[in-house]
């Protein structure tokens, strides 16, 4: 049989339900896995195999009884953004040293609900803050993946780039993750999984660490489009305590990836064939409207004139909403404190101890937008150019059901490139960034190897609440692409 | 007379604006379930919220909203169906956040005005620019330890309206009488407990100087004044500071100041150039706050009858002096006393004696209407005595005041102390008998045209019947028999 770690996560709840494997054996493979590759890989900051053990015989009488949830029994890495009830919850900051939330956030929470298994927490960029995974204050994440002939270590992407390798690597079936500008679709590309950001107020964000307000999106990584799909429809839904989470129904995503993309119109943006493109992923993109085009699709050439915006506009927006977000983190309540002579020395110290460099940059960058004399030409200025570019999202969609762009201008690259330049990092987030800004949902699936043997995603983007077609078309790609190439590091190999 | 400050350049005018912040009654904060009330144990009512735990969201709480919107409506204001909450950022220890959200651009309630009354009986017009809701941080507490502060995370989150005045005031006493006005509508309508003491209102009073027909000067801000008192005091003591400083030609600079009690001065407390860059935008945490037209007319439909309706009430069916319904809507409890003692009786009578022998007796024994000895069903006990002659008003005065003493019903005490007044008019004329015998040599200089000495005999006849005689029967036998 199938290594269990191995297992997708709906073959994994055919094989609970038909008894064929018991959710303590599935729980234990993958301890036994991150216990051999997680000191390399690094993917999970905290590993629980105890509260694991416990989920999971929770789980296994709970199938015994016939009462089993949808996620009875499923393990999972679970991004350390997100507060745990009693369980260590770092945000990959010094500054929230040994903090255990005392709540449990309500993402997580539904998981639960619905019987998963949690193996740990997945390691993420400081604060959600970074593309790379290397502004950990716990240290880099790795890629599971290797250029061919080359044992360089790869970045995994960020900042969910913990549970991204986690699920590459075969150290969990699935993983929670979090997206402001590309932190989900990125480092799925990156490690040849899929994920999803859901439209924004889909998944509730009351107890997820708060990065960018506006911007900030839970959403799933997992090994399949379908069980992305699985997982978000156990992970979204309303919730009174979070004023921006939508009250709207959710529906049974998992149903619509096989759905077919016959008559479906896809947007083609001109504006995303930007310079420095690497032919190799434009060539990727060419033959994803190929296939979408051979299942019955209408390609469609659109225009998002203001594309180019999206970045400089991130970079003001997410940094504003950051410096404020992060002012709560002072020494005072929880977290780390270095005592100073007064009150305004503890501050300083504590926060200059407490936060990793990009941390500081962002916090920077965004007192500085928001200051008198400057709010009006940056912040407003960005949040005008905020709104055209949700403007360029609504036109689009009378023309078209979903767009499809490159996830990532590159792939995967060395944990010591671009780490001298915050531009060039930042420059990986072009093509995903314009989804948090407009709110709607992106995904990223596998769709091919670039020359040196490193996975490449392609992104689709739909309408607001319309996460269905998303699937629909991210199953279609899934399907034509028949990626099924291992990353070098992984369980059982 | 407008009041101006003499200084030795001629009068200078004093420019007045009021900030108040006024804490919502309610069951709830702001943003979290967690409880409001005054004098729990220190930080047992926060929530993880109010101590800005990682990853928790404010939620705004309906009842907070409905409660601004009756104070908007009862100071005469524009309510904005459309609204948003900003954040306004700085570091301090009571503030967990290290931001309160607070409406800066957007206020829920815009332009109204209230009617001030002055002691001369004149009104005046002051005109409301705004009302905002914000949270109020928690409390730091230096004098605990000798090297430590503590914090006091209750108030965090607390609802707070921040009512912002036009610059009308012109003198201590139309500040004193605007805040009196705002406290009053508060109260009526339920919104705030006006309890300065508590910290549950509070003034931040801005005040400048100018010369007749000048336009404004720099106007300097007294944080935090917590009584009406101090209120009229510090815009005084601001005031003569200014003109000192302008007469010496020097300059004032706008700043921040703090109003010495003990001292009677404001000294200050920071300036403008280091004042916190506060970086206010829209909290993302909470959409723009939406009210529907038809929610807002159910509140206004619900509010209670406010100060100048029921004076206007008082004046107009009870014929009540303007100072008279002034004096007795003040607060709602007075007016509630006073409907009680009046209904069924004559109003005026049971305005007069409110205002005059029973508010004495409060004073006198230190209670309030709360807390009076002497219920409103008693006092009008008291008026029915002197409606049917059983108690003449001198009488009535002397029950009144054993009924504060004692809390006994006047019927009681009438009958202890047999105060019950003669109105047997062959006992009034035997006593004027005896004493127009006694006094036979007056009673000739009156016959013979000395008029003034009637009321010796008036005092005579009713120190002879220990005040118990009708004081009218009295004159009228007395009138008789003298001739």
């Amino acid at each position: 049989m199938t290594h269990p770690t191995e297992l997708t996560i709906a073959g994994a709840r055919r094989a609970l339900a038909a008894r064929e494997i018991s959710a303590a054996e599935l729980t234990q493979a993958h301890l036994d896995a991150i216990a051999a590759l997680n000191p390399r890989l690094n993917a999970y900051i905290t590993v629980t195999p105890e509260l694991a053990a416990a989920q999971a015989a929770e789980a296994d009488a709970a199938l015994a009884r016939g009462e089993a949830g949808p996620l009875a029994g499923i393990p999972l890495a679970i991004k350390d953004l997100f507060c745990t009830a009693g369980t260590r919850t770092t945000a990959g900051s010094r500054i929230l040293g040994d903090f255990v939330p005392p709540y449990e956030s309500t993402v997580t929470g539904n998981l639960l609900r619905d019987g998963a298994v949690f193996l740990g927490k997945a390691n993420l960029d400081e604060f959600a803050m970074g593309s790379s995974n290397t502004s950990s204050a716990f240290g880099a994440a790795e890629n599971p993946w290797k250029r061919q002939g080359d044992d360089t270590a790869l970045v995994p992407g960020g900042s969910s780039g913990g549970s991204a390798a986690a699920v590459a690597a075969r150290l969990a079936l699935g993983a929670t993750a979090t997206d402001t500008g590309g932190s989900i679709r990125q480092p799925a590309a990156f490690c040849g999984v899929s994920g999803i950001k859901p439209t924004y107020g889909r998944c509730s964000r009351f107890g997820i660490v708060a990065y960018a307000s506006s911007l900030d999106q839970a959403g799933p990584v997992a090994r399949t489009v379908e069980d992305c799909a699985i997982l978000l429809g156990s992970m979204a839904g309303f919730d009174p305590r979070d004023s921006t989470s939508a009250d709207v129904a959710v529906p049974d995503f998992a149903a619509a990836v096989a759905r077919g993309v016959k008559g479906l119109r896809i947007g083609i943006p001109r504006e995303y064939r930007v310079e420095g493109l690497s032919p190799e992923i434009d060539a990727l993109w060419r033959q994803g409207m190929d296939w979408l085009r051979a299942e019955g699709a209408t390609l469609v050439d659109i225009s998002l004139p203001h594309t180019k915006y999206a970045l400089p506009t991130y970079y003001i927006v997410a940094p504003a909403e950051a410096s404020t977000n992060l002012a709560r983190y002072d020494g005072v309540r929880f977290g780390l404190r270095e005592n100073g002579e007064d009150l305004k020395d503890l501050y300083e110290r504590t926060r200059a101890a407490g936060f990793g460099d990009e941390v500081k940059r962002r916090i920077l960058i965004g007192t500085y937008v928001l200051s008198a004399g400057y709010y009006d030409a940056y912040y407003v200025k960005a949040q005008q150019v905020r709104a055209l570019i949700k403007r360029d999202f609504d036109q689009a969609w009378a023309q078209v059901d979903a767009i499809l762009t490159p996830a990532t201008p590159t792939a995967a690259f060395g944990r010591d490139e671009n780490q001298d330049d915050p531009v060039a990092m930042y420059l990986n987030d072009v093509f995903t960034i314009t989804a948090n800004l407009a709110g709607i949902p992106g995904m990223s699936v596998p769709a091919g190897l670039d020359g040196k043997g490193l996975p490449l995603g392609l992104q689709v983007l739909g309408r607001p609440f319309d996460e269905e077609t998303v699937f629909a078309v991210g199953g279609a790609i899934e399907r034509a692409a028949g990626f099924h190439a291992l990353p070098a590091l992984r369980a059982a190999a | 007379m407008s009041y101006t400050i003499e200084g030795s350049t001629g009068p200078w005018e004093v420019v007045i604006g009021l900030e108040v912040h006024a804490q919502v009654t309610s069951m709830a904060k702001l943003f979290s379930g967690a409880a409001t009330e005054f004098g729990a144990e220190p930080n047992s009512q926060v929530s993880f919220i109010d101590a800005g735990f990682p990853g928790m969201l404010p939620v705004i709480n309906r009842e907070c909203v409905a409660q601004a919107v009756r104070t908007g409506l009862g100071l005469n204001a524009q309510v904005n169906l459309w609204s948003r909450f900003d954040r306004k950022n700085y570091f301090y220890a009571d503030l967990p956040q290290g931001y309160q959200i607070s409406q800066y651009q957007y206020p829920v309630i815009g332009t109204g005005q209230i009617e001030i009354q002055l002691g001369d009986g004149s009104t005046k017009t002051i005109g409301i620019t705004r009302l905002h809701l914000e949270q109020d941080a928690g409390k730091s507490l230096h004098d605990q330890h000798p090297s430590k502060s503590y914090i006091d995370l209750n108030r965090s989150g607390v609802a707070l309206m921040e009512i912002v005045s036009e610059p009308d005031m012109r003198s201590p006493e139309e500040a004193g009488a605007y805040l009196t006005k705002l406290r009053q509508i508060l109260r009526y309508l339920g919104t705030c407990d006006g309890n300065m003491e508590q910290g549950s209102l509070r003034a931040d009073v801005n005040v400048s100087v100018r010369k007749a027909g000048e336009g404004f000067r720099t106007r300097c801000e007294v944080k935090n004044v917590n009584s009406i008192r101090f209120v009229m005091q510090a815009v005084e003591a601001e005031a003569r500071r200014q003109v000192e400083l302008w007469e010496a030609g020097e300059e004032v600079v706008q700043e921040t100041r703090l109003f010495d009690t003990t001292r009677g001065v404001t000294r200050s407390m920071r300036s403008k150039e280091d004042a916190h860059d506060y970086r206010y935008f829209p909290d993302p945490d909470l959409p723009p706050l939406v009210l529907e037209q038809s929610w807002v007319d159910s509140l206004k439909a619900a509010l209670p009858e406010l100060p100048d309706a029921r004076r206007a009430r008082y004046v107009g069916d009870f014929g009540l002096t303007p100072y008279d319904a002034h004096v007795l809507t003040l607060e709602k409890e007075t007016a509630a006393f006073y409907e009680a003692v009046a209904k069924g009786r004559d109003p005026k009578m049971a305005a007069n004696w409110i205002t005059g022998d029973f508010f004495a007796g409060l004073n006198r024994v230190g209670a309030s209407i709360g807390s009076s000895p002497v219920s409103a069903e008693d006092l009008g006990a008291l008026l029915d005595l002197i409606s049917d002659n059983t108690l003449s008003g001198k009488l009535a005065k002397e029950v009144l005041e054993a009924m504060f003493e004692t809390g006994k019903a006047p019927g009681l005490i009438v009958e202890e102390r047999g105060l019950k007044q003669v109105t047997d008019t062959g006992a009034i004329e035997a006593v004027i008998d005896q004493v127009m015998a006694a006094n036979a040599g007056k009673v000739e200089e009156y016959r013979s045209g000395k008029d003034k000495l009637f009321g010796f005999f008036v005092g005579q006849t009713m120190k002879a019947m220990q005040g118990k005689g009708n004081p009218a029967l009295v004159n009228e036998l007395l009138k008789k028999k003298l001739g």
